[in-house]
């Protein structure tokens, strides 16, 4: 077996790898990269908690080959906060109590994220359907909302 | 023991300071059970077993062993015998012993060096099997001809003549049954139905395990308490605990899921014989298969009620099936069904059965759900039937301060009666419905546990303060935890550190279950504080050489006792901490307690569903929780509690359930085809915090965890058998099974 | 496993013809690697056709819209076009998983797929929508409709892949909807799902084509159904009828998703609320 040699650029970083062909982007953020912000949560595209995004779109990252990460733009939760500046979004996560255990709220970020990338002002109903693809257990998602929906208004104001 | 919330203006119980692993779970650098990794570290994985029900006949390994890169290879014969029977069941759900009992039950493992080699390898393994007939339904495990799961080991316990599969019968009650129904206006009888759900932690199982040759061991996992993971897995290795050091990794959820091990042991098994560290991580589907359902259920419930409201008589007579090993969890089952009311008459009877199914772990205030749901269901027929306002009823009935509780005990301080009086006074009670939409109400009760608790709390020279204790934060216990240290030792929340430990820093601490931890490990951090302050008392008394009965602590300092013990500035903490190590050596606080007066939890819930007449899809749409949280020390966190434990109720209600085909397979292992609510199923969860203090803790703090997952079941049939005109008794309430009783 | 990304059309189908074992194409890979990861499939090779010129493109054709391979869900949606001239198939693909999904799926991997309960399959069947094939014997177009022909199996070759499809123009009183019922809002496979696509005289149905999906092996054509709104200002007992003809139809199986029974109720609903809201959209555009 071969691997794949990959030149890709994690949050704004030129990062090479080599991969097995069937290995995700998750499986090499995870245990080559040492990025592992991204949780598996199901490996079918189920759960969210391996969002990041790829060229800008939102994807799960255990559907998509490390090898499809060629020439790309990935963005990770690892890149999110810019230094000891918490991205709006994190901080408001924080501020609501809106994580209990935790391990599904990387995987909200990076879809919040892109959310309000593309839309700056959304509904809350508008938040709750893009967000359906990332399942929460813990908080019912009450919190979640209202942070993101908080911190949509912050940005907008910025 | 004292109860200070009266007397006590707080500062920081009460507030909502940010959590002190906030930082790291926000920017993707907390460390999960999945997320660690050391070197020259193997992957394991399990060969689970086709069958719902088989005998292992033979298992041939050696093809797997050959595989160039495989480095272990292990069954049920590389643990020891357990030293007691509940432990032994846990052992043998890990891996088979003899026999397969359910689809997805572990027969053998490996360790290699990859996950190919690893998937490779369990394919090269030839287990034979003797399949047997299985049975994974409660009235079909009940027949006289019904598979027998063993055979050969009848039950303890039970009276003769019951049926083989039941591992554990159980009575509660009091009073007249025959003359309370007898005073009854109306009698409604109806059986109900549940199925199988799963806790649906985000997080699958996952563990790190390193055994070398003399017999010491390091694990790291996902837990809710790496002590008892620690006695399990020592217990199952031969191993001494004191050899094997558990360390508690942040955990994605666990809802009671994580209080028991399922490959903790398997991964220390195939390091030991590897000689090497091993990772193991359960796929999303092993976790549906083979760990952590919950019972499904069926019950006969029978209640009498007077024309005015009065419950004359309650009966409940419950049938769980737990899976293929002996379950207690009928009894707190049985003990929930009618704790919320105050009852002359009142009997439940129920038994467990066992099934081809994965051994039950707890789920979020384990067994009380399912009582809970048919008699509350009942309640709300007898009111729809009498014309009686179903929150009027459950006041007239409630349960309150002196109560002899259905299950034996007489309660003391209960918020029951304030929740209910709140939740009708709450505009939600007297919204206006729309269309096809109805309110549904339902009361809910857990015990909530204390117990084994272990708290080290060092004072250090800069004034700052280091919290040691050993119960895994779930859900922000670290800083629930911590604002108490604080509080007590008036000092900024943010000057305490709470770290929680491995099993080799503390005295033996109990899960993290039964919402016990901001109550126990909360009193035995404010006495662990209480003896910091003590020792700190009795230093300055020696630097000041005055009795130290002349000192007191108030307002976070040392100050004289009164003008007799003379003129001293007060020193403070910080200052005491400062000179300490020149003046007696460093200053540490400690308490182990077995925690008792947790104080039982009420709960009641309004839901409001709208239903398609044509489709049968419930939508909730509007829905408020009612709680006693005794005291709310991080409020947004009780919120959390109330708003999580309600989503999941919602899900048990409407969609979620195990399916399992004829051929005693599990359908619906995955995410896509086990329904848990997704964030555009929801309306806001709107909470109200009420706060009637526990007698049995300094703050008068109850746990609240659990209750919140009650009360939803019975709201949702509730509102929905209102909405349809038709009263449903089997959840999940899914849309096939709500269009099937429109239709009639 | 191999992968191999390739740069044109022709290496794609050389790759796709020359491989002796099972060869997959590999765009928005939403069911592909699932079926990987879950040990139902072992591949040998993987050819990534995301890297050939034009599997993105959405280009204006005869009125209608030529939409490349590898275009996304996303991509789709956000193409005022073909929103404004195919509602109902843009909300049918749309509906397929969640955000991340719909960042990667493709309209020809759900029609490969060939699930009956693929969402964006009826409404381009609806649309007479067709799919341009490209394989060893060169260029071919088929219909979107012919494409599944079992659970899982479609009709094309060794070496064929599907490298666009075609919808085609309509006029301005037309206009099509999707609506599939899910126990959830979002996140699962169709229960049962409807597409109707119209064409409006005045109040009067000119023509009209549904298509059923998740109530038999492969998407059913409902011709039959379809002539209960034609001629008629689909009032209530038009959709009364069209929502029995296609109940009647329907010929589901139980399994965990739903039972026969309530397939067959719901898949009328769905059919008659659909064709109620092609039928406003289509009065819109007049």
């Amino acid at each position: 077996m071969s691997k794949i040699h990959v030149t890709t650029n994690i949050n704004g970083d030129a990062v090479e790898y080599l991969c097995e062909p069937q290995e995700t982007l998750l499986d090499v953020l995870r245990n080559q990269l040492n990025m592992t912000g991204a949780k598996e949560g199901c490996g079918s595209g189920d759960c969210g908690a391996c969002s990041v995004t790829l060229d800008g779109r939102l994807v799960c990252s255990c559907l998509v080959l490390a090898a499809e990460a060629e020439g790309k733009q990935v963005s990770t939760i690892e890149g999110m906060a810019d230094g000891e500046e918490l991205h709006p979004l994190q901080k408001k996560i924080l501020e609501h109590a809106a994580l209990q255990c935790g391990v599904c709220i990387p995987g909200i970020l990076v879809a919040a994220k892109a959310l309000l990338e593309k839309h700056p002002d959304p509904t809350e109903t508008e938040v709750r359907y893009w967000l359906a693809g990332n399942l929460c257990r813990c908080t019912g998602y009450d919190k979640i909302i209202a942070a993101v929906m908080d911190a949509a208004a912050e940005m907008r104001g910025a | 023991m004292a109860l200070d919330t009266d007397k006590r203006e707080f500062k920081i119980v009460g507030t909502r300071p940010l959590r002190p692993d906030g930082i790291d779970k926000v920017t993707g650098r907390a460390l999960y059970g999945a997320d660690t990794t050391a070197p020259g570290m193997l992957v394991g994985r399990v060969l689970r077993s086709p069958h719902a029900h088989a005998r292992i006949v033979s298992i041939d390994a050696s093809a797997a062993e050959a595989l160039q890169g495989v480095k272990a290879v292990i069954t049920a014969a590389d643990f020891t015998t357990a030293n007691n029977s509940h432990s032994q069941a846990v052992l043998d759900n890990c891996m088979a012993r003899g026999k397969a009992m359910y689809h997805g039950h572990g027969v053998a493992a490996v360790a290699a060096v990859s996950e190919a080699i690893a998937k490779q390898a369990l394919k090269l393994i030839k287990v034979d099997y003797e399949i047997l007939p299985h049975v994974t339904e409660i009235e079909d495990a009940l027949k006289p001809d019904a598979p027998v799961l063993y055979p050969d080991k009848p039950a303890k316990r039970v009276p003769e003549g019951t049926p083989a599969n039941v591992s554990h019968v159980t009575h509660f009650g009091h009073g007249d049954l025959e003359a309370g129904f007898a005073k009854a206006d109306k009698i409604i009888e109806r059986t109900f139905r549940t199925e199988a759900t799963h806790q649906g932690y985000i997080e699958p199982h996952a563990c790190l395990a390193s055994v070398s040759p003399d017999g010491k061991g390091d694990l790291w996992c996902c837990t809710q308490g790496h002590y008892n993971v620690r006695a399990l897995c020592a217990d199952f290795m031969g191993m001494d605990a004191s050899q094997l050091r558990v360390t508690a990794s942040e955990i994605g959820g666990g809802f009671g899921g994580k209080t028991t091990v399922f490959i903790e042991p398997i991964a220390l098994a195939l390091s030991r014989k590897a000689n090497k560290p091993v990772k193991l991580v359960m796929s999303r589907e092993e976790v549906f298969k083979a760990s952590g359902p919950t019972m499904s259920s069926v019950t006969d419930v029978k209640i009498g009620m007077t024309k005015d409201g009065r419950i004359t008589a309650g009966y409940a007579n419950l049938r769980y099936q737990c899976g293929a090993f002996p379950s207690g969890t009928i009894e707190l089952g049985a003990m929930s069904a009618f704790a919320a009311y105050d009852l002359d008459a009142v009997k439940t009877d129920g038994l467990n059965v066992m099934t081809n199914r994965p051994r039950e772990a707890a789920y979020r205030a384990p067994g009380a759900p399912t009582a809970v749901y048919p008699v509350e269901s009942v309640v709300d027929e007898l009111c729809q039937e009498l014309g009686l306002d179903p929150l009027d009823v459950r006041l007239k009935n409630a349960a309150r301060k002196g109560t002899k509780a259905s299950y034996g005990p007489t309660f003391d301080d209960i918020g029951l009666v304030a929740t209910l009086e709140a939740a009708k006074a709450h505009p939600h009670y007297s919204a206006p419905l729309g269309p096809n939409q109805a309110r549904g109400v339902s009361c809910g009760f857990w015990f909530n546990f204390g117990g084994n608790t272990s708290v080290s709390l060092a004072v250090n020279v800069d004034g700052t303060v280091t919290l040691t204790e050993g119960n895994p934060d779930i859900g922000g216990s670290r800083a629930s935890i911590g604002m108490m240290a604080a509080e007590e030792l008036g000092i900024p929340f943010d000057k305490v550190r709470t770290l929680v430990a491995d099993t080799a820093s503390l005295g033996f601490n109990d899960v993290t279950d039964g919402s016990r931890v901001t109550f126990a490990v909360g009193l035995a951090t404010i006495k662990a504080a209480r003896d910091a302050i003590q020792k700190m008392c009795a230093r300055v008394a020696k630097i000041w050489d005055i009795d130290p009965e002349a000192v007191v602590w108030e307002d976070g300092c040392v100050k004289p006792a009164g003008d007799n013990a003379g003129q001293y500035e007060p020193m403070s903490l910080a200052e005491i901490a400062a000179i300490s190590v020149k003046t007696g050596g460093p200053i540490a606080g400690h308490h182990e307690v077995n925690a008792d007066g947790a104080g039982v939890s009420f709960g009641v819930h309004l839901a409001d569903v709208e239903v398609d007449p044509e489709t049968g899809h419930t939508s909730v749409v509007r829905y408020t929780v009612f709680q006693d949280a005794g005291k709310a020390v991080h409020p947004a966190y009780v919120e959390g509690q109330m708003q999580g434990g309600a989503v999941q109720g919602i899900g048990w209600a409407l969609n979620e359930e195990y399916i399992y085909g004829a051929d005693g397979r599990l359908q619906n292992a995955g995410f896509l085809d086990y329904r848990i609510p997704v964030a555009s199923d929801l309306p806001p969860i709107d909470t109200v915090i009420l706060e009637i203090p526990n007698p049995g803790h300094p703050y008068g703090v109850r746990g609240v965890g659990e209750t919140p997952i009650v009360p939803p079941l019975a709201a949702l049939n509730n509102a929905v058998s209102r909405a349809i005109g038709v009263r449903m008794s089997a959840l999940p309430m899914s849309p096939p099974r709500i269009l099937k009783a429109i239709k009639g | 496993m191999r992968y191999v990304a390739a740069e044109t059309v022709e290496q794609a189908v050389a790759l796709l013809a020359g491989e002796t074992g099972d060869a997959r194409v590999l765009a928005g890979g939403t069911d592909l690697l699932v079926q990987i990861r879950m040990d139902l499939i072992e591949p040998d090779l993987l050819v990534d056709i995301k890297r050939i010129d034009g599997m993105f493109d959405i280009t204006p054709e005869n009125g209608g819209y030529r939409i490349g391979a590898a275009v996304s869900g996303a991509m789709l949606g956000e193409h005022a076009g073909v929103c404004a001239l195919w509602p109902g198939v843009v909300e049918g693909f749309e509906l397929i998983g969640s955000t991340q999904v719909q960042g990667r799926a493709t309209m020809a991997g759900n029609l490969c797929n060939a699930s009956p309960a693929g969402d964006a399959v009826p409404a381009l069947v609806a649309a007479n929508a067709t799919v341009r094939i490209a394989g060893p014997d060169g260029t071919r177009d088929c219909a979107v409709a012919d494409i599944p022909v079992a659970p899982g199996k479609t009709s094309l070759g060794k070496g064929e892949f599907i490298t666009s499809v075609y919808l085609p123009a309509r006029s301005d009183s037309a206009a099509d909807a999707y609506l599939r019922f899910i126990p959830r809002t979002e996140m699962d496979i169709a229960v049962a799902s409807a597409a109707v696509s119209l064409e409006m005289e005045g109040d009067i149905c000119r023509a009209a084509r549904v298509v059923l999906g998740a109530v038999g092996p492969t998407i059913l054509i409902a011709d039959q159904a379809a002539k209960t709104l034609v001629g008629t200002t689909m009032d209530d007992a038009a959709l009364d009828a069209l929502a029995t003809a296609c109940s009647d139809l329907a010929s589901p199986i139980d399994d965990k998703r739903g039972t026969v029974e309530f397939r067959k109720d719901v898949v009328g609903v769905l059919a008659k609320r659909a064709a109620k809201i092609a039928q406003t959209r289509a009065g819109g555009k007049s």
